[in-house]
C-alpha cells in the first residue's frame, strides 16, 4: 500500500526553514497487523508528532498503535534505479511454488 | 541518470497503464506545478470551509448537533492536512502554501464567500456543499498522482457522515412547525445555485481541463461531474418536501438525465474575482488567526529545543 514519500526532503522550497520538523505517520490498524504508512504532519518534537498523529489520522479508531519517524531519517532506494535495484529477483522463478510441477494425484503439497 | 525523452516516456507509459505517479518519480514540471496549484486550493478550501460552520457551533440548537458540528469541523481541519501533506510531497513547503493563500495569489473553493444565515444553512452545506464536494471527489480517489488519490479515499469516506448530518438537520426542520420548514426552504434558495457552481465553468469554457483530463489528473469533466449532481440531488429533495429554486428542473428521458436551468456565470467570476459577501471577512479571520497562533508555533520549537538541549546534558 502507502510507501513513505521521503523525496520531499531532497527538494526544499524556499520558506522549509519556517516549518516545523516533517515526521511520517505509520498507523497500526489493529493487533496482528502491522504498521502502516498513513501520511505526514509537522511537529515540533516526538511527543507532540504523536498527539497530533493522533488528532489527525486516527479519530475514528483506525489504529491502535502510531509511530511517528522524522521524514530526515528514511533512506529510500532511487526511483531512477529501480530496474537495475531490483533486477536480481526478476529471474529467480524458482523461488515461487508455482514453478515447481506437482504429478497428478499428490496432495497436500 | 536518464535522458528526459526517456523519462518523459516513462513517464506517459505509467499513466497509459492507469498506474499510479509517485513523489520521488519525473514529471513534467507542468504536471507538478497543475497539482500544487490544484491539491493547495482544495487544501486551502478545507481549512477556510471551516468559518462558515464554525459560526453556528455557539449556537447549534442542541448538545448533540454541537457535538456533531465540532466534529465536523474538526474533520475540515484534518482533510486540509491530509492535502497540504500531499501537495508538500511536491517538493513545496507548508510556510509557502499558507502565504500564498494569505496573500490571494492561491485561491480557495468560492462558496465559502456565502454567509450563513441561520441554522438550516449547516444543514443546506452538509446536505449540498459536501454533496458537490463528494461528487468531485469520488473520481479524485483515482488521480493519477498517488498521494493525492489516497488522500481522497480518506476524504471520501469521512465526507459522508457531513452530508448525511447535513440532510438530517434538513429533514427534521422541513418536518417541524412551518416556521421551521420555511427556514430550510430559505437555506435550500440561497444554496443550491452556488453549490452547482462548485464544479466549476461549462467544458467549453474550463482553461485546464482537457490538459488535467489527458494526465488523469480529472477523470469527468466539469459538467459530466455537475449533471451526477443534479440528478442525485432531485430525488433526495422530494424526500425532503422541499422546492429546488429552478423552475426549468426537468427530467429529460431521452438522455435519461435531468436538466438544470441555465447558472448564473457572472455572479460567480464576480465572488471569484473577489466581490462576494464574505470574501474579505473569510481572509481577514485566516490571516488574524495565523498571526495570533505565531506564539504558540514559536513556544513550540524553544520547548522542543529547550528539552532537546536537556537531554544531550543528561546524556
Amino acid at each position: 500500500m502507502s510507501t513513505p514519500d521521503p523525496g520531499r526532503v531532497a527538494r526544499p522550497g524556499p520558506g522549509e526553514r519556517r516549518d516545523w520538523p516533517l515526521w511520517e505517520v505509520f498507523v497500526r490498524a489493529r493487533r496482528g497487523l502491522s504498521h502502516v504508512h498513513v501520511g505526514s504532519l509537522h511537529a515540533p518534537d516526538a511527543t507532540l508528532a504523536l498527539r497530533n498523529a493522533r488528532d489527525v489520522y486516527t479519530r475514528r479508531q483506525e489504529g491502535v498503535s502510531v509511530w511517528v519517524v522524522p521524514a530526515s531519517a528514511i533512506t529510500a532506494s532511487s526511483p531512477d534505479e529501480k530496474d537495475p535495484f531490483f533486477a536480481p529477483a526478476g529471474d529467480k522463478a524458482y523461488r515461487h511454488p508455482t514453478f515447481y510441477d506437482v504429478p497428478d494425484g499428490v496432495r497436500q503439497l | 541518470m536518464p535522458e528526459t525523452a526517456e523519462l518523459a516516456e516513462r513517464f506517459e507509459a505509467t499513466l497509459a497503464a492507469d498506474q499510479r505517479i509517485e513523489p520521488r518519480d519525473w514529471m513534467p514540471e507542468g504536471y507538478r506545478t497543475t497539482l500544487i496549484r490544484q491539491i493547495a486550493q482544495h487544501a486551502h478550501s478545507e481549512v477556510i470551509g471551516m468559518q462558515p460552520e464554525g459560526n453556528w457551533i455557539s449556537r447549534a440548537p442542541s448538545l448533540k448537533r454541537k457535538a456533531i458540528l465540532v466534529a465536523k469541523v474538526q474533520d475540515e481541519a484534518g482533510h486540509g492536512l491530509y492535502l497540504y501533506s500531499a501537495a508538500e510531497t511536491l517538493g513545496v513547503s507548508r510556510a509557502e502554501l499558507t502565504d500564498l493563500l494569505h496573500d490571494g495569489q492561491q485561491k480557495y473553493s468560492s462558496i465559502f464567500n456565502y454567509p450563513t444565515l441561520t441554522w438550516a444553512d449547516v444543514g443546506a452545506i452538509g446536505w449540498l456543499v459536501d454533496g458537490a464536494a463528494i461528487t468531485n471527489q469520488i473520481p479524485l480517489c483515482r488521480c493519477s498522482y498517488g498521494p493525492y488519490a489516497r488522500a481522497m479515499v480518506r476524504v471520501c469516506k469521512e465526507e459522508s457522515f457531513h452530508q448525511r448530518q447535513g440532510y438530517e438537520i434538513l429533514y427534521t426542520l422541513s418536518h417541524g412547525s412551518s416556521r421551521q420548514k420555511a427556514m430550510a426552504q430559505d437555506a435550500l434558495d440561497r444554496w443550491y445555485w452556488p453549490s452547482l457552481m462548485m464544479f466549476g465553468p461549462p467544458d467549453a469554457e474550463s482553461t485546464h481541463s482537457a490538459r488535467s483530463m489527458a494526465w488523469r489528473i480529472k477523470r469527468l469533466s466539469n459538467d459530466e461531474l455537475r449533471q451526477r449532481f443534479v440528478d442525485m440531488i432531485v430525488p433526495q429533495a422530494e424526500a425532503l418536501g422541499l422546492t429546488l429554486p429552478d423552475p426549468q428542473l426537468t427530467w429529460n428521458a431521452e438522455r435519461g438525465h435531468y436538466d438544470h436551468g441555465p447558472i448564473d456565470w457572472e455572479e460567480f467570476t464576480r465572488v471569484l474575482r473577489g466581490h462576494g459577501p464574505c470574501n474579505a471577512a473569510r481572509m481577514e479571520h485566516k490571516r488574524r488567526a495565523h498571526a495570533e497562533g505565531a506564539w504558540v508555533r514559536d513556544a513550540a520549537v524553544a520547548y522542543a529545543a529547550k528539552r532537546s538541549v536537556e537531554a544531550v546534558s543528561v546524556a
